[in-house]
């Protein structure tokens, strides 16, 4: 049962290893996350928010839908925490 | 938890929950210019409250209680569902701070104003749930 | 920036991994979880992501670890196997 574990956490590493070799490298102006609406963002986020932090600007306010879902599933988390382990509110 | 924490550890606690706390404001507001924001800021305002309910015990509890905890992450999430709604009355878009009726503002000082709001709300709503998420565990131990 | 950085920072990630799933004290565990995160959080800035690297210092080393030794302290502190 060890040794199969084992051999399977080193299948998963191999496996893992092989793909990082297909990622384009760090910092790459040619990668495909670089290349479609980044340009928008760094050119406008400063007329059109007055926001001079780029990921600021994306995060509250062209994404902030996404930022919105994400609240509520800190909000959600901390409400099932009171209704499991609460015993009162004091 | 286990034993009465020293005095010592009680005044150097007590004298570091300011500072946590005011630098907790400033990565809020300083969200726009540079590292920061509301879930930076908000954790951090959770760890100083978390850090005076180890050390202080119930006199925290009795000075910040979990009910007022709840009613701050439920504000919070309130502020940011408002500021979400508010603009589709005055013909805007879900979440479209150009049409909060601040009409004193216009444009992009609308949007950087709109953002704050929303870093604030997220801050407020973070903070209380992370103080939450502590008293249900640690319950009426300490 | 400078490779013996990352080289020695991922050094220190993979060995805090390991001790954190062999170590029998729980208590050890969750100091060397806290360690990991921290180290994460310096990859992070050192990647250039200073927002992430922020966030991940005070959640990961900070607030996770209190709420780990918390539980730690509601149950018992060895590890049954």
């Amino acid at each position: 049962m060890r040794l199969l574990g084992f051999a399977l956490v080193s299948l998963f590493l191999a496996l893992m290893v092989y793909a990082t070799g297909g990622l384009p490298d760090r910092g790459n102006p040619e990668a495909p996350g670089h290349e479609n609406v980044w340009h928008y963002y760094l050119e406008k986020s400063m007329e059109e928010t007055a926001t001079p932090n780029v990921v600021t600007a994306v995060l509250a306010d062209y994404r902030s839908f996404d930022t919105f879902g994400e609240t509520i599933v800190i909000f959600t988390a901390g409400l099932a925490c009171i209704v499991i382990l609460m015993k009162r509110l004091k | 938890m286990i034993q009465q924490p020293s005095t010592i550890v009680r005044t150097v606690v007590n004298l570091l929950v300011p500072f946590i706390q005011l630098f907790a404001l400033y990565a809020i507001v300083h969200g726009h210019y540079g590292a920061g924001g509301g879930f930076q800021g908000g954790a951090l305002l959770a760890v100083s409250i978390v850090l005076s309910r180890i050390s202080n015990g119930a006199e925290s509890l009795e000075r910040f209680s979990s009910t007022r905890a709840t009613v701050i992450a439920a504000g919070g999430m309130l502020l940011f569902g408002l500021v979400g709604i508010v603009p589709m009355f005055f013909g805007a878009s879900f979440l479209d701070y150009e049409g909060l009726p601040l009409f004193w503002v216009h444009g992009a000082e609308l949007r950087y104003l709109g953002i704050l709001i929303i870093e604030v709300g997220i801050a407020l709503a973070v903070f209380g749930t992370l103080v939450l998420i502590y008293d249900s565990l640690a319950g009426d131990k300490w | 920036m400078f490779w013996q950085v990352d080289f020695w920072l991922l050094v220190t990630l993979v060995i805090t991994a390991i001790i954190a799933i062999s170590v029998r004290d729980l208590l050890a565990t969750v100091v060397a979880i806290s360690i990991y995160s921290f180290v994460v959080a310096v990859l992070f800035a050192q990647l250039g992501a200073p927002d992430v690297a922020f966030i991940e210092a005070v959640l990961g080393a900070g607030i996770s670890g209190v709420l780990l030794i918390v539980a730690l302290f509601l149950t018992k502190r060895r590890s049954e196997d």
